[in-house]
């Protein structure tokens, strides 16, 4: 039932790309539908999965002179991801329900996304998976070229170069590994037990690793993300941050971790404490973490502090995964989703909720607006996604970062303490960023009370609400009951590191 | 097993008043009045049937179900004769400011509602018995706090209230990176489990073998996070602004309440876990509560600010918590030690609940002193009261005699105990730390000098005495203080099986 997901979203795609100009309702109601049917056979195929491994889903031969096959397969970790890719979609509609910019090409191309996000957390067979990645960049270069605002052409380039510079570190790699396991299949599992040689992975996993982890916004090749958020349009941002930058992420693990797992032993010398790839990019996590949330403190722009804050939260991800401990793992897992949902939810309020009203995103101006008095509904959703976004427990976030930390302690103390000090820096930046947004305390001179009368802010919409409300509660439940996903996430981390896995 | 659920139904039972106050509009206060009512009798009901338990000191009440069996959280929550006093404490001074905020005119739903979630999370913090349960609570008292300054503050109250929750957030960062290594180590959350494990010596024996010697690191992360808490010097700056920035009636909840929660953690947390570290570090702890006791105190007497100086004269009265915690930390204690670590902690426990009423009080006779001269609380500003409002005088008087210290109210009760047993346990701390006592009483006899006595000054003149209702809503108060002070052993027979379970459990 799952990959009905994907040929639905591609279907729905084709439609909006066919569907006459002018029918803007029409497009955006037809979105909707294949968004919400999408996310319910996620749902569908996320209850029906509890308490499975992984299961196949489609099979057959695609390319079989080179050992090619349309394989589709979904564990734990997929089902997780592809929720959240569900839940993006909707919540990317409702968002995007003022485009009235070409709307239902605009509608196209984020279709055309979400079946290619679909489609690459649900792969099984390598080739078919790195399509899927290759299929879900195009979209979003156009997405931000043509409706996006500062700098947008720059930015859109910037993110397509970074993505095909870090696919073709993967494609070489992958080549690689194909020729040297000789296996006449492309299949991850027949790849993950093919026994590649150690001083193989030893050169091939950084690189594909690597290739991977720059979609996933590590530092130092991080700089396509900010400028990226920023120039797009919300519902771009929303996917950008909230499932594009986890294809990343998933690539690390799916293909670079389970691939090349002893890519990760020691090198046999160590240089003042990095004896192996593991330290190299546990260490450049950790700098994500520091530097993402430092930055963040110092924007002008909102935009920019939640561009920057994704960084920062990323770092958490890749972190997790170099513990290469069950716990740390599967905390890295959880926060690709809690992540998706929490950054999600804060571009919609800032780039949706109220850059569209108010028409500015420096702090600087947004604090003499009086935005808690004139658009509380924005306030109480930023509190809330704050409190998320800081890791207060009783949101998503909190499981995963301190599954994170204590997998972290587990491997080293100081992968530990420089994160909480990430933490701390995280609460300034948010709370910073809160209180001149929306508790600005400069009084309003007569002359902009006059002027704040004159441009009443329009009234919060029903898709709007819908969707906030969707985010913060799901953060809210997972908070309060996180055996939700990890039910599912861990047996599927497991497997994986019990050696290739599945 | 509880069947009736009592502590989880005293933890929602605000919360259901919250919501129902953000719906009230007008009515939000009498909405919390009666929630914070409900509570108090409810916690009452807690009293007795924790009393009357077989179990002598221990804990009372219990209600445990799996929550997330992998990472060792459960839903575990209990009472003893400690966290009982903490969920009376609470109940009363949720109450008292409740009743306080008299003038609430803008928004009142959602101020009442902030105060009803804020009491929440000190029933929650003070009954968890899982970390995670109590973190949880612990930093669900920081929202609340953090709005109710940030939106009906003074002045200055944006930097104020963004400082007091970024520091707070650092405590809590440091102290949840500590407590994860714990867990690392054991596999465990459960506070009981854990001070079991800690009492034969297995737990820094199981952090040493898994994380290698990190014991003293951890205990600086946790100690850091209740040190900000409560504030230790030197973590204390976010607390003056916050103090006087806070509306009073909240101010009441941040040094009655909230404050105690940091003392709290100290013995529930810190000493069971960490004595043997606590014990090691002994001395440099006994300076900083020394320099807590004494510099709080001077700093209160630079003071020109009524709220200032009361906000210095709390980090005073909290030092001498901190005071006896750190001396009763002495590893192998002979018997007549072991009867001063008892009455060490006897003082502490009375002193938080003794410390807890009289500041709370004393900032709603500050709190009625601004809504009569339209905000004054300068020391400078007022004169002579005791001529227009004699009973207002009367009634506040006692309150800082309390705090002063004056046998037969409840101030002198925790305090003679302290140093009745620092003397011999730490007896250097004990004499420098009397020089905290007695600038204590001489800032807060300038205070009754300046604000009672003296000239009148012209706006002062027809300064109305208190009337019918703040007399009928102050009389219990000041009531219960007399009651304290002249009957301490109340208080001291309950807690005392809990004082004695409590050290045949640690290890230092």
């Amino acid at each position: 039932m799952l990959a009905w997901a994907i040929y639905l979203s591609f279907a729905g795609a084709l439609a909006e790309a066919l569907l006459p100009k002018g029918k803007a309702a029409l497009s955006r109601w037809l979105a909707l539908v294949v968004a919400v049917a999408g996310l319910a056979l996620t749902v569908q195929g996320f209850i029906a999965g509890i308490g499975q491994g992984r299961v196949v889903i489609v099979s057959l031969p695609w390319v079989p002179s080179m050992g090619i096959r349309f394989l589709l397969a979904a564990d734990g970790i997929s089902r997780v991801l592809v929720l959240l890719t569900g839940l993006a979609a909707v919540a990317g509609v409702l968002f995007s329900w003022n485009i009235e910019l070409r709307t239902n090409e605009f509608f196209a191309f984020f279709l055309a996304l979400i079946g290619g996000v679909y489609g690459v957390f649900l792969s099984a067979d390598l080739f078919l998976l790195f399509v899927f990645y290759e299929i879900a960049i195009v979209p979003k270069y156009f997405l931000i070229a043509i409706w996006g605002s500062t700098r947008r052409e720059y930015a859109a380039m910037k993110l397509a170069l970074y993505s095909f510079t870090g696919s073709a570190m993967v494609l070489i790699g992958l080549l690689a590994a194909y020729s040297t396991a000789g296996s006449h299949s492309t299949g991850l599992v027949e790849l993950a037990h093919a026994n590649l040689p150690v001083s193989f992975q030893m050169w091939c996993f950084p690189l594909v690793f690597t290739g991977f982890a720059i979609l996933a916004g590590m530092w130092p090749f991080h700089t396509w993300a900010p400028t990226g958020h920023v120039a797009a349009p919300t519902a771009a941002s929303m996917l950008l941050a909230g499932v594009v930058m986890k294809l990343g992420a998933y690539g690390c693990l799916r293909v670079g971790m389970a691939l090349f797992p002893r890519g990760l032993d020691p090198w046999g010398f160590s240089f003042v404490g990095i004896g192996s790839w593991r330290d190299v990019f546990a260490l450049l996590a950790v700098i994500g973490i520091l530097y993402g949330a430092l930055v963040a403190l110092a924007q002008s722009d909102f935009k920019f502090v939640i561009g920057y804050s994704s960084v920062s939260h990323m770092g958490f991800v890749l972190l997790g995964l170099m513990t290469l401990n069950q716990i740390g793992v599967t905390g890295a897992v959880m926060q690709m989703f809690s992540h998706g949902i929490i950054a999600g939810l804060l571009f919609a309020i800032v780039g949706r909720i109220v850059y569209d009203r108010t028409h500015t995103r420096q702090l600087a101006e947004l604090e003499s607006m009086h935005l808690s008095k004139r658009l509380p509904f924005a306030a109480v959703a930023f509190v809330i996604a704050g409190l998320a976004s800081i890791g207060m427990p009783g949101f998503s976030g909190f499981w995963a970062e301190i599954q994170v930390l204590i997998g972290a302690w587990m491997v080293k103390p100081w992968w530990t303490l420089a994160p909480g000090v990430g933490i701390v820096v995280g609460v300034a930046y948010t709370w910073r960023a809160l209180q001149k947004a929306f508790f600005g305390d400069a009084l309003p001179s007569t002359h902009e009370l006059e002027q704040e009368h004159g441009h009443e802010l329009a009234a919060i919409t029903w898709p709007e609400v819908t969707g906030v409300v969707m985010l913060a509660g799901v953060s809210l439940a997972v908070g309060l009951w996180p055996r939700i996903l990890l039910d599912s996430i861990e047996p599927a981390v497991k497997a994986l590191l019990a050696g290739g896995g599945q | 097993m509880s069947e009736f659920h009592l502590l989880t139904l005293l933890t929602v039972l605000p919360f259901v008043g919250a919501v129902t106050a953000l719906g009230a509009g007008k009515h939000a206060r009498g909405v919390a009045l009666i929630t914070t009512l409900t509570s108090l009798a409810l916690v009452l009901v807690v009293w007795t049937e924790w009393s009357r338990l077989p179990v002598v000191g221990g804990y009372g009440l219990i209600e445990q179900y799996k929550w997330v069996p992998a990472l060792g959280i459960e839903y575990h929550l209990g009472v003893d004769g400690l966290g009982a006093l903490m969920l009376l404490l609470s109940a009363i001074v949720t109450l008292m400011s409740v009743d306080a905020a008299r003038r609430v005119h803008h928004q009142p739903g959602l101020y009442f509602a902030l105060v009803l979630v804020l009491e929440a999370g000190l029933f929650g913090s003070f009954t968890a018995l899982n970390f995670f349960h109590w973190f949880l609570f612990w930093e669900l008292c920081l929202i609340p706090a953090f709005f109710l300054i940030k939106l009906w503050g003074g002045a200055r109250r944006g930097p104020a209230a963004t400082q007091f929750f970024v520091y707070t957030m650092a405590g809590s960062v440091a102290l949840l990176v500590a407590f994860l290594a714990v867990f690392v180590s054991t596999g465990s959350m459960d506070f009981p489990h854990l001070t079991l494990l800690a009492s034969t010596g297995e737990l820094e024996q199981a952090i040493t073998s898994h994380l290698g010697p990190v014991t003293i690191w951890l205990t600086i992360g946790v100690l850091a996070g209740f040190a900000i808490k409560v504030p230790m010097i030197p973590f204390h700056t976010w607390l003056p602004s916050a103090y006087a920035e806070a509306p009073s009636p909240v101010t009441m909840l941040l040094t009655g309440a909230m404050s105690k929660m940091g003392i709290y953690g100290l013995l529930r947390i810190a000493l069971p876990l960490f004595g043997p570290q606590i014990a090691q570090m002994r001395t440099p702890l006994l300076v900083l509560a020394v320099a807590t006791v004494v510099m709080g105190a001077w700093a209160a007497a630079a003071q020109k600010d009524l709220k200032r100086i009361f906000a210095y004269s709390s980090v005073n009265h909290l030092g001498y918590c901190l005071l006896a915690i750190f001396a009763l930390a002495i590893p192998a204690a002979g018997t007549a030690a072991q009867t001063s670590q008892a009455m060490a902690l006897n003082g502490v426990i009375l002193q938080m609940f003794n410390h807890g009423l009289t500041a709370a009080a004393i900032f709603w006779f500050i709190a009625i002193l601004q809504q009569r001269t339209g905000g004054h609380r300068g020391i400078d500003q007022f004169g002579g009261l005791r001529k227009p409002a004699p009973v207002l005088a009367g009634l506040m008087g006692i309150a800082l005699f309390s705090s002063l210290g004056l046998p037969g109210l409840n101030g002198f009760p925790g305090e003679f105990l302290i140093f009745r047993s620092v003397l011999p346990l730490a007896w250097v701390a004990a004499t420098v730390s009397i020089l905290g006592l007695l600038v204590t009483a001489a800032v807060i006899l300038t205070v009754i000098q300046k604000v009672f006595t003296g000239p009148v000054p012209e706006h002062c003149i027809n300064f109305p005495d208190l009337h019918g209702g703040e007399r009928l809503a102050l009389a219990p108060v000041i009531g219960l203080m007399l009651l304290v002070g002249l009957l301490p052993q109340l208080i001291v027979e309950s807690v005392n099986p809990t004082v004695m379970y409590l050290l045949a459990h640690w290890r230092f």
